[in-house]
């Protein structure tokens, strides 16, 4: 879909609810829900990379399955190149699915077994309607050139393959279609440092070469500020702050992010630093809250926040947090 | 007197590949309330060494060398010994929550096995026992939690839960293999923070493998580096943070993503993959991969260099 204009957007979120139903306690009680995201609104532009960051159970992975339209959302809408998928069918989706494309956590879990891996990563072509196969064949050699494979792996099947080179199969697997999104669920948190530095450098290059535009999630904030130019950190489905890396790296102003860069071990610091420490884990998904998300964990919680809920609003240019006090925040910084 | 020597320890897989050395000439000592940090990648012996330590190999795998704990050597027990040593003396934190764990017995019961095994207390005696160790790792309500299965508990809390297992009789060593590897960064801080503290109190000694440099360094008083089933640097935590001296330390230490260091510089990398331990090179096992490689490493083994006192490199 190259005939789009620049500034439309590859990807934007409006207001994207999901609530799962829980199975009823008993015959009569109402069902309970677990509410993983609610109201999650971001854009991203045309060859960036958008860091998406908080704890397990906080809605990232959710929120990628709704992106991809993989499950059903509740409301919002999702707009890929200007295009609304939310609500459409499997088959109508068909067509439109060689333009967004997902790579997973684990290497080992997400290419079956039995196929080889010429099968494995020709298969998304299948979308775009009949091929030839010497022009198939010479995509599938293409693309494992561009990942740094060999074009003679296409025999091979992915047991004989390693880590990296496995995670390598899955990103030529979500490259051939040329997409124009890549969803990239946690994907070099399964893998050994020296391995995941050549993962994402790897990543970094195809993004120059084939100008794609990443989503991507994870939970190591080390990783996402080397990959991503925005980044938004979740918690409890929703978003409490977006902006540019350098900015909200540098100058957080929710105090959930503050944390969470605190809570990094860093290398050759020498022994344990002073910091503010989070207790408890992400609770509280099935009950529907008054105020702030982060009321229950927050070090400088006020009554202010346990009765009203604090909006996403403007901190600095293009910075934005969900907190009441979040000129306080940035201040202590 | 030291509590843990370690000298010379091989351990020695038998696969259908051929043997594989998983633990090349390993030699190390522990001294009470001291703490030693395990690094490398996947493949390179950290766990193999943790599972020699504990009697707890494979039955194709073969240790040779000394395994000395109070002056006694590990490896001329007999299996019933070691039953008697696993618990008391020595004990291990696995890296998976979530399968370490049995999934049909609450986690009441599976502290209180060791318990009532090792220290013959009666269920009531255990249960108070199980109840204290649960509040002592920070899980609320213990006595509620006490009837909870393992999938009723957060990751945390099933991490927490295995540590008051490894508690529960006062071991003197207790070996954490990547114990907070499936967990958030908030919740390993906790985690990290609980079993410092609970070293320090009791004054035990322990051993942290980790994949993680950054763990490594603020939790630890010594570490040890490991690649391709052999240490190639060991020394104090600060000597080794100040001066990097073996090429694959540095090129871990390169190839992390580090928080504030921004993203113009682009990630080092140490090209290829882990040696296969089965056909291990002749010289320096890490030839292949290694920038500076010379003739000189691809036939000979480097010899291990004092670089002072308490650091050193192969």
């Amino acid at each position: 879909m190259t005939d789009c204009s620049s500034h439309v957007p590859v990807l934007e979120v409006t207001d994207l609810v999901r609530h799962y139903r829980l199975p009823r306690e008993s015959l009569f009680a109402k069902p309970g829900h677990v509410y993983a995201l609610n109201g999650v609104t971001f854009q991203i532009q045309r060859g960036k990379s958008f860091g998406i960051v908080g704890e397990s159970g906080c809605g990232k992975s959710t929120l990628a399955r709704n992106v991809m339209a993989l499950e059903e959302t509740d409301s919002g809408s999702v707009k890929i190149l200007g295009q609304e998928v939310v609500g459409l069918s499997f088959d109508q989706l068909r067509p439109l699915r060689q333009h967004f494309q997902m790579i997973f956590q684990d290497p080992y879990g997400s290419l079956d077994p039995h196929h080889t891996v010429g099968r494995i990563v020709a298969e998304p072509l299948a979308a775009l309607g009949a091929i030839s196969n010497a022009e198939r064949d010479r995509r599938v050699a293409e693309v494992l050139e561009s990942v740094g494979l060999k074009t003679r792996d296409v025999t091979k099947y992915p047991h004989e393959f390693s880590g990296g080179q496995r995670q390598r199969i899955a990103i030529a697997r979500a490259l051939i279609t040329h997409p124009e999104l890549i969803v990239a669920d946690e994907p070099v948190s399964a893998l050994d440092v020296s391995v995941q530095a050549q993962v994402l450098n790897l990543l970094k290059d195809l993004q120059v070469q084939y100008g794609v535009t990443y989503m991507f999630i994870s939970h190591d904030l080390a990783v996402v500020e080397y990959l991503c130019d925005e980044v938004a950190v979740m918690y409890l489905g929703e978003i409490v702050e977006k902006g540019l890396t350098e900015n909200l790296f540098t100058n957080p102003a929710h105090p959930y992010t503050r944390i969470l860069l605190d809570a990094v071990p860093k290398p050759g610091s020498g022994k344990r630093r002073e910091r503010i420490k989070l207790k408890g884990n992400v609770t509280g998904q099935t009950e529907r809250r008054v105020g702030c998300s982060f009321q229950d964990r927050c070090p400088m919680v006020q009554d202010l926040c346990r009765s009203e809920k604090p909006p996403l609003k403007e901190v600095g240019p293009d910075h934005l947090a969900a907190c009441h006090f979040s000129d306080k925040v940035s201040a202590a910084g | 007197m030291t509590l843990l020597n370690v000298k010379n320890l091989n351990v020695i897989l038998e696969t259908s590949e051929g043997i594989a050395r998983a633990v090349r000439d390993l030699n190390f000592s522990l001294e009470k309330g001291e703490t030693l940090g395990i690094v490398g990648e996947s493949g390179c012996g950290k766990s193999m060494t943790a599972l020699a330590l504990m009697g707890l190999l494979p039955e194709m795998g073969k240790t040779t060398g000394q395994i000395e704990l109070n002056g006694e050597n590990l490896l001329e027990k007999s299996e019933a010994e070691m039953c008697k040593i696993r618990g008391n003396n020595l004990a291990m934190i696995f890296q998976e929550p979530m399968t370490s764990l049995n999934p049909v017995h609450t986690v009441g019961r599976q502290i209180m096995e060791p318990l009532r095994l090792h220290m013959g207390l009666t269920k009531e005696e255990a249960r108070a026992e199980a109840v204290r160790l649960l509040d002592r790792v920070g899980i609320p309500n213990p006595r509620e939690r006490i009837g909870n299965y393992p999938h009723q508990l957060s990751g945390g809390q099933r991490q927490r839960v295995m540590i008051a297992m490894a508690l529960s009789c006062a071991p003197d060593i207790l070996i954490a293999d990547e114990p907070t590897t499936a967990l958030d960064v908030t919740i390993q801080d906790q985690i990290l923070e609980l079993i410092q503290a609970l070293v320090h109190e009791e004054g035990m000694g322990l051993i942290l493998i980790s994949h993680d440099l950054g763990v490594v360094s603020e939790n630890t008083d010594s570490i040890m580096v490991m690649y391709g089933g052999a240490a190639v640097e060991t020394g104090r935590t600060d000597n080794i943070f100040d001066e990097l001296v073996h090429p694959y330390t540095q090129g871990l230490f390169a190839a992390m993503p580090k928080l504030g260091r921004a993203r113009e510089a682009r990630l080092v990398t140490i090209p290829g993959t882990v040696p296969d331990l089965v056909n291990l090179p002749a010289g320096c096992t890490f030839t292949d991969r290694c920038p500076l490689a010379t003739e000189i490493c691809r036939n000979t083994p480097p010899p291990i260099e004092s670089i002072d006192a308490r650091h050193a490199a192969a």
